[in-house]
């Protein structure tokens, strides 16, 4: 198809013609531009609302909250943020330590074993690390459903439902698949005769992955840790088999149960709560935006 | 055999972790999965094996398992081609030397960061509430609104319609699929007086085939997934009238809520065949539909 549409006798005409265009282009797209801009604004409003709806359910009275397409509240209840973190029967500084220890846990130890692995895969010669690898890569397709209840039996038989191991644990033993193929494509293309020489200097493995493969490597580093930050802290199904005790609740499942509340009158409350609770996703997403978009791109991350 | 070890060992050491998680959490589960798909295990009494009754039940008599089927057919079938067809569409508006692409980006991808959040299934129950956002819409507009959340006919619509929001990162892919056709391409196409709408079929889409499979590929395999948001807007059960019985949400329930532990493992199987089903099909197909730029199309 290419060629067909290339194959013109005379090239030089086609060289000028080329040009006219590319002027026409121009033109064509600063008019065109204006139209798109708002368009594109039109389309960002309509997305963002539910996200503005949120905050201002958050902040208005609950009379003013349903029934109206506004969004300025006629006076602010900054009262619901004071009133939500404590609503339910367990304080929401609770919540969120809770949170925020199985969340950092979690962190560190996807980036710890998933390098490790990456490192393995992508650096060290020994005997099966293709099959190994390609096993590896099949993982990655496996729903968890299907690993779900065994875990869970085997979690139960270990002892450890109502405690954070089952959500901690398997983070250090490197089941999230997705962070070793991220790394091990980075690890690629860090040039080899690093390695070599360090090897030639008598640099154990280990020091070669800690002196040279980690710190050159810290963009991927970051994805990795990101994008293990917004999925554990958004998890709902792992905490919501293992942990019974509304003491250890993250904040997903404390949010869940304004919804069993049955008071009408929490709305503004669980707003306020819902609010925060997306407040550091948001945050890291603003602070990390071009790590997250190069994340998705080279692997397909949600 | 020092040899060996030499050349072995850092291997393994490095990959040790992940090896005691690939068999502990990984291998030997889906062995143990499988097996518990044959029996009637409780918990509370040993595994009882029962051949293929658990399959035999699921396709012959149990309503709810193809009702389940139904529902997250329809989910998948609906939710991923709207979500694409957004990606693309929004992608390629993107695609030229925009200014402020990067805050157009940003609050298109937004979304998607936050859509698997239980604060936004909680959002999306309120928005499509009797008194809600959506239905104050569909009033000015001059209808009465449905009873979205109550209504088995419309229920699903609010789960599809949340996914379809959450376009952003299959366009974050396009757009990176799109920055790699090269310009000549249109300016050729262009010489030859081709419209936009050739353009768009000539060039952009075949050119695109592959990102346009990885993408479907993805999408799939997370709207069978689907979990979070049909547990909240469905009270967790599926509700109203089991138009909301996710594939998954029936699992968790039988497993979690009736101990029906080698029912569910059944289930589970049925789900990893299902996707592993389409997945193939995707891949089988893909030769006819998908040309590598390395390879003569």
């Amino acid at each position: 198809m290419v060629e067909t549409t290339l194959h013109n006798p005379d090239a030089i005409s086609t060289a000028e013609e080329a040009r006219a265009i590319r002027l026409t282009r121009a033109r064509r797209r600063s008019r065109n531009n204006i139209f798109r801009h708002i368009f594109l604004i039109i389309c960002s409003l309509i997305m963002i609302y539910p996200l503005l709806w949120m905050v201002s359910a958050s902040l208005k009275p609950d009379n003013e909250i349903f029934g109206t397409l506004w969004l300025w509240p006629s006076e602010f209840q900054w009262n619901n943020y004071v009133e939500g973190w404590d609503a339910l029967v367990v304080s929401f500084s609770r919540f969120y330590m809770n949170s925020i220890i199985i969340t950092v846990l979690s962190v560190i130890g996807n980036v710890i074993s998933c390098s490790f692995a990456a490192y393995a895969f992508a650096r060290l010669e020994f005997n099966g690390r293709n099959i190994w690898f390609s096993l590896m890569m099949m993982t990655l397709m496996l729903p968890y459903h299907i690993v779900l209840i065994p875990q869970y039996l085997l979690f139960l038989q270990l002892g450890w439902i109502d405690t954070y191991l089952p959500l901690v644990v398997p983070k250090f033993l490197a089941t999230d698949a997705f962070f070793i193929f991220l790394m091990v494509q980075f690890f690629r293309q860090l040039p080899r005769e690093l390695d070599e020489a360090a090897m030639m200097d008598g640099c154990s493995p280990f020091k070669i992955y800690w002196a040279i493969i980690m710190p050159l490597s810290i963009p991927a580093m970051a994805t990795a840790a990101i994008f293990s930050f917004i999925w554990t802290w958004q998890d709902f199904l792992g905490p919501l088999i293992y942990l019974n005790d509304v003491k250890d609740y993250t904040v997903p499942l404390a949010l869940r149960m304004f919804l069993s509340q049955d008071s009408v009158s929490l709305y503004g409350e669980m707003f306020a709560m819902s609010v925060l609770s997306i407040v550091p996703i948001f945050l890291f997403f603003v602070i990390f935006q071009r790590l997250i978009v190069q994340g998705i791109a080279m692997s397909g991350l949600k | 055999m020092r040899k060996f070890l030499a050349k072995n060992a850092p291997g393994y050491l490095f990959l040790s972790p992940w090896l005691l998680g690939f068999f502990f959490l990984a291998i030997g589960p889906i062995v143990t999965s499988f097996y518990l798909s044959f029996t009637k295990y409780d918990i509370a009494t040993p595994p009882r094996f029962i051949g293929i009754e658990h399959y035999e039940y699921m396709f012959v008599w149990d309503a709810r398992f193809w009702q389940s089927l139904k529902v997250t057919f329809a989910y998948v079938f609906m939710s991923v081609p709207g979500t694409l067809i957004f990606a693309l569409a929004v992608a390629m508006l993107l695609d030229r030397q925009i200014r402020a692409i990067g805050t157009y980006r940003a609050l298109f991808y937004l979304p998607s960061i936050l859509g698997g959040s239980i604060a936004v299934a909680i959002l999306w129950r309120q928005l499509f509430s009797n008194a809600g956002v959506i239905n104050s819409i569909v009033e000015l507009v001059g209808f009465e609104g449905p009873y979205w959340l109550s209504d088995p006919d419309y229920s699903l619509y609010t789960l599809v319609i949340l996914a379809v929001w959450q376009f952003g990162s299959p366009m974050l892919i396009f757009l990176a699929g799109l920055r790699a056709i090269p310009q000549e391409l249109y300016e050729a196409a262009e010489i030859d007086a081709a419209g936009p709408f050739r353009k768009f079929f000539a060039i952009t889409l075949p050119m695109l085939a592959p990102v346009v499979f990885f993408n479907l590929v993805l999408q799939m395999i997370e709207a069978f997934k689907t979990f979070n948001s049909a547990f909240i807007i469905s009270d967790g059960r599926g509700n109203p009238l089991d138009s909301l019985l996710f594939f998954t949400l029936y699992l968790y329930n039988e497993a979690f809520s009736f101990f029906r532990m080698g029912y569910a493992s059944a289930l589970a199987w049925v789900l990893l065949a299902i996707i592993g089903f389409f997945t193939a099909i995707a891949f089988a197909t893909s030769k006819y539909w998908v040309h590598y730029e390395n390879e003569r199309g």
